[in-house]
C-alpha cells in the first residue's frame, strides 16, 4: 500500500500547516452531501458555537504550531511557545458545557511541532487554581519531566516555569499535565499533540515527506486527531467521545480531502477511563506507523487500529482511486462512535 | 364525644369567652387596630425583600446549580417513537442539551422548549426504533453535563386511550373488583345462620383482613410516594392524610350518631365498602400501570391473584348487616361501591398514571380502613360485653388471625 500512497501525482502545491486549506465546504455541490450526513438520527442535535470553544475544530485539525523560531550561532534552531493553564468552560456537544482545565483556553491544547534536533523552550504559566505541569512524551532531563514531586515538580497557581529539551526522537507524540491526581488532570483537558519531524540528513530521503523544508512534504494533507472523551458527571465514565473534543463535529462539518493528494493523520489517544480507543476508516486501507518513530510502516494495509491511552501513531492513505463522496471514519468501539466519535471525510 | 364537647376546648383556648362580647370585639377593630394587625405582614414583606436583595448576606451564589429532573412518564405511543414527560423538580432552571438512547446520542424534539424553569414540565419525543420485549435506557444530558437516566424495562407499545382499550381495562377492573366482592357477598345467607360466636368470628375476620389491607397500602403508598416529584413531598403526606381521614370520618360518624342515634350496620357496611373501594382503586392502578409499563407477563397472574384476594372483602362488607335484612339493591350498591373503583383504577393506571395522586388515594384509603376497623371493633366489643365476655377471646383472636392469614396467603399469588 505504500506504493499507492507514494504514487500520487504531485498536482497541487499544498501545505502542511494548512492555515489556507479549504476547510469550509462551499455551498454549491456540497450542500446536499452535508445535509445527508446530518440526517442520521444517531447524533447530537444542533451545532456548537465555536466562539465558546475558543478553537474551531475544523481549523484545529489542520493547525500545527511551530512556535517562535530563532537560529543560534551554531545553527541550532530554538523554538519557543507560551502555554498558559486556564480554567475554562468549553462546549463539547451542542449545548453541553464542560468545566475544563485547558492549555491556552483550548482542548486539546495547541499541536506543538518541531524538527528533530531543535531546541525547545516551553514557557508554562499556571493561570488555574490547581497545581499543574506539562509532561512531554519525548527525551529530556528528570528535572524537566513535569511530574508532581520529581525535578521541578508541580507549578503552583500563579507560578511559571520553562521546560527545555531537544526535540527527539522524531515521531507523533503528546504532552499532558502530570499533576496528582493524574486521572482528573488529564480528563479535565490538559493535553495536546507534540510532533517531531524526522531529519532527512540523519534518516535519508524517506524522511523528506515528513519534513516541511522539503518539497516532498508539500503534497500531503495533514491532520491531527486527538481521540478524547469527557466525563460530565464525574463518575469515572465518559458521556461524550470525540476527536478533538466536539461530539460528531466532523459529521456536521466534514473534513474536505483533495483526492489527488495523499493524507497523513497524526492520531493520538488521550481517552481517560476506557482502556482502549480505536480508529476505523471506511472503504479504504492505510499504512500505520506506531508512535511515528519509524519511516517504515509498523502495520501495512489495515483499516482498523487500536490505541491504549497515550499511544499514538501516524496513518497514511490516499483516495486517488476513489469516487468523490463522503467517507466515514470512527472508533470501532460502537459505543464511542454513537457517543460522538464519528466523522466523515468529504473526498472531492 | 359530641360536637359541643369538642367545641369547648377550642373556645376556652381563645382569650375572649363567648358571644356576649360581640360588641366590644367589633369596637376593637378600629383602623388603628387593623394597621397594627397588618404591621407584622408589612415587616415580613420588608424582611423578605431584604433577603432577596442581599442574598441573605451570603453574597453571590458561587455554587453550581442544583439540577433535579423527574421523568414522570415514559410512553411508547407507536413503533419507532419514545415519549418522555419530564418535570424540573429542583430549585434552578434546567436546560436539556442532548438525549442519549442506549448510550447513543439521538435526535429528539422537546416541547415547549429545552429550558425548564422550576416546576415546568416538558415532553420529549425521540424517534428511536425500540425493540419489542427488550430493555432500553434513556439518558438526558443537561447543559452542565448532568445526566438524568430512566429506563424501559420491557418495551411494549403503550395502551392508547381508545374505546377498545377502555373496554378491555374495564373488564380487567371487573374481574378484580365487582366479581370477587359480589362472590364474597353471596356468603351472606350462610352468615345469617351463624350464632353470636360465629358472627363475632366473621367480624373479627373482617378486622384482620382490613388490618392486612391497611398495612399493605401503607407500604405501597410510601413506595409510590418516592416516585412523585420531590417538591410535592408526598411521603410526608401519607401519615398526615391518614390521620386527617380518620379524624374526618370519626367526626362525620359522631355527628350522624348525634342526630340518628347509634349508626346502623348498613351504614357501617357502606363505610367498609368505601374503604375497600379505595383499596381496590389502588389495585386497579397497579394492574393498569403494570400493563402500561409492559409488565404484561405478570398481568394475567396479577389479575388472578387480585380476584382470589378480594373474595374475602365481600365477607367483610356483609358482616355488619347480618343482624339486619337489607334490601337486595343495597347489596348491589355495596358491591358497586367496593368494586367499581377497580375499573377506574385500571384506566388511571394505564392512561395517566400519577404517583402523587396515587399516594393521595392510598393515604385516604388507609384512613378509611383504619376508621372502619375501629367501628367493626366496637361492634364486636358491644356484642361480647352484652354476653358478659371479654372482647378478646380465642374466637375473636382466631378471626383476626384467620383474616390476616387468608389475605397474606392469597396475596402471595399476586406477589408471584
Amino acid at each position: 500500500m505504500a506504493g499507492a500512497v507514494a504514487g500520487v501525482p504531485l498536482l497541487l502545491s499544498g501545505n502542511s500547516t494548512a492555515s489556507d486549506h479549504g476547510a469550509t465546504p462551499t455551498a454549491d455541490g456540497l450542500g446536499t452531501q452535508v445535509e445527508h450526513a446530518e440526517h442520521s438520527p444517531s447524533a447530537t442535535i444542533g451545532d456548537i458555537d465555536v466562539s465558546r470553544l475558543s478553537i474551531d475544530p475544523s481549523d484545529f485539525i489542520q493547525t500545527f504550531d511551530y512556535g517562535e523560531a530563532t537560529t543560534m550561532a551554531d545553527g541550532t534552531v530554538v523554538r519557543e511557545w507560551e502555554l498558559i493553564a486556564i480554567d475554562r468552560e468549553i462546549e463539547i456537544a451542542p449545548g453541553v458545557f464542560f468545566p475544563a482545565w485547558t492549555y491556552n483556553g483550548q482542548v486539546p491544547g495547541p499541536t506543538l511541532r518541531a524538527n528533530e534536533g531543535d531546541l525547545l523552550r516551553i514557557h508554562f504559566v499556571n493561570g488555574g487554581v490547581h497545581p499543574h505541569t506539562i509532561h512531554f512524551h519525548g527525551i529530556h532531563s528528570a528535572f524537566h519531566d513535569g511530574v508532581t514531586g520529581i525535578g521541578r515538580g508541580d507549578i503552583q497557581p500563579g507560578e511559571e516555569f520553562t521546560y527545555e529539551f531537544t526535540a527527539r526522537p522524531f515521531g507523533c507524540h503528546l504532552y499532558h499535565c502530570h499533576s496528582a491526581p493524574l486521572k482528573r488532570h488529564i480528563h479535565k483537558g490538559l493535553y495536546g499533540g507534540f510532533i517531531v519531524n524526522p531529519d532527512p540528513a540523519k534518516h535519508g530521503d524517506q524522511a523528506k515527506a515528513r519534513h516541511p523544508d522539503h518539497p516532498e512534504s508539500q503534497e500531503w494533507q495533514e491532520f491531527v486527531m486527538v481521540m478524547n472523551a469527557f466525563d460530565t458527571t464525574f463518575d469515572a465514565g465518559n458521556e461524550v467521545y470525540a476527536i478533538n473534543s466536539v461530539a460528531f463535529h466532523y459529521m456536521k462539518h466534514p473534513i474536505v480531502i483533495d483526492r489527488t493528494r495523499p493524507v497523513r493523520v497524526y492520531l493520538i489517544n488521550l481517552t481517560e477511563f476506557d482502556p482502549i480507543n480505536s480508529f476505523h476508516l471506511h472503504a479504504n486501507f492505510f499504512n500505520y506507523y506506531d508512535t511515528g518513530t519509524t519511516l517504515e510502516p509498523t502495520l501495512r494495509t489495515v483499516d482498523t487500529i487500536m490505541q491504549a491511552q497515550g499511544q499514538r501513531g501516524i496513518l497514511e492513505f490516499s483516495y486517488t482511486d476513489h469516487e468523490p463522496g463522503l467517507y466515514m471514519f470512527h472508533a470501532h468501539v460502537s459505543e464511542f462512535a454513537e457517543l460522538g466519535w464519528m466523522s466523515v471525510f468529504d473526498v472531492q | 364525644m359530641s360536637i359541643e364537647e369538642s367545641n369547648n376546648p377550642m373556645a376556652s383556648s381563645t382569650t375572649t369567652p363567648q358571644p356576649v362580647n360581640e360588641q366590644p370585639r367589633r369596637a376593637r377593630f378600629t383602623p388603628k387596630a387593623i394597621l397594627l394587625a397588618l404591621l407584622p405582614l408589612v415587616l415580613l414583606a420588608g424582611v423578605l425583600a431584604l433577603i432577596v436583595a442581599t442574598d441573605a448576606g451570603l453574597g453571590e451564589r458561587a455554587v453550581p446549580p442544583i439540577e433535579t429532573l423527574n421523568v414522570q412518564q415514559v410512553l411508547l405511543p407507536e413503533p419507532g417513537m419514545i415519549e418522555l414527560e419530564v418535570v424540573n423538580a429542583g430549585p434552578d432552571p434546567i436546560t436539556i442539551a442532548q438525549v442519549m438512547v442506549d448510550e447513543a446520542y439521538w435526535q429528539y424534539e422537546i416541547a415547549p422548549g429545552p429550558t425548564l424553569e422550576r416546576r415546568d414540565t416538558a415532553t420529549i419525543s425521540i424517534p428511536y426504533p425500540w425493540v419489542q420485549d427488550e430493555a432500553h435506557g434513556i439518558a438526558l444530558l443537561s447543559e452542565t453535563g448532568v445526566l438524568f437516566e430512566t429506563d424501559i424495562p420491557v418495551a411494549i407499545q403503550s395502551p392508547v386511550a381508545d374505546r377498545a382499550s377502555f373496554a378491555q381495562f374495564a373488564l380487567v377492573g371487573l374481574y378484580v373488583g365487582i366479581v370477587p366482592v359480589s362472590l364474597g357477598l353471596l356468603w351472606y345467607p350462610s352468615m345469617r345462620r351463624l350464632g353470636r360466636q360465629g358472627m363475632n368470628f366473621v367480624l373479627a375476620l373482617t378486622v384482620g383482613l382490613l388490618a392486612f389491607l391497611a398495612v399493605d397500602m401503607w407500604g405501597e403508598a410510601q413506595e409510590i410516594a418516592l416516585g412523585a416529584v420531590g417538591f410535592l413531598d408526598a411521603p410526608v403526606l401519607v401519615p398526615l392524610l391518614v390521620l386527617l381521614t380518620v379524624a374526618l370520618l370519626v367526626v362525620v360518624g359522631n355527628s350522624l350518631r348525634g342526630r340518628t342515634g347509634e349508626s346502623g350496620g348498613l351504614g357501617l357496611a357502606y363505610r367498609i365498602a368505601g374503604g375497600i373501594g379505595l383499596h381496590n382503586l389502588g389495585e386497579g392502578l397497579a394492574i393498569g400501570a403494570a400493563f402500561a409499563l409492559g409488565e404484561v407477563a405478570l398481568g394475567v397472574f396479577l389479575i388472578l391473584g387480585f380476584t382470589l384476594h378480594n373474595v374475602t372483602e365481600g365477607v367483610g362488607i356483609a358482616a355488619p348487616v347480618v343482624g339486619e335484612r337489607p334490601r337486595l339493591v343495597h347489596f348491589a350498591a355495596l358491591a358497586a361501591v367496593a368494586g367499581l373503583p377497580a375499573i377506574l383504577g385500571t384506566w388511571i393506571g394505564a392512561f395517566t398514571y400519577s404517583p402523587f395522586w396515587t399516594t393521595i388515594f392510598f393515604a385516604v384509603g388507609i384512613g378509611a380502613i383504619l376508621q372502619v376497623i375501629y367501628e367493626v371493633g366496637r361492634l364486636i366489643v358491644r356484642s361480647q360485653v352484652k354476653a358478659g365476655e371479654p372482647a378478646m377471646t380465642w374466637t375473636t383472636f382466631g378471626g383476626v388471625a384467620a383474616g390476616i392469614a387468608v389475605m397474606y396467603a392469597t396475596g402471595l399469588l399476586v406477589a408471584a
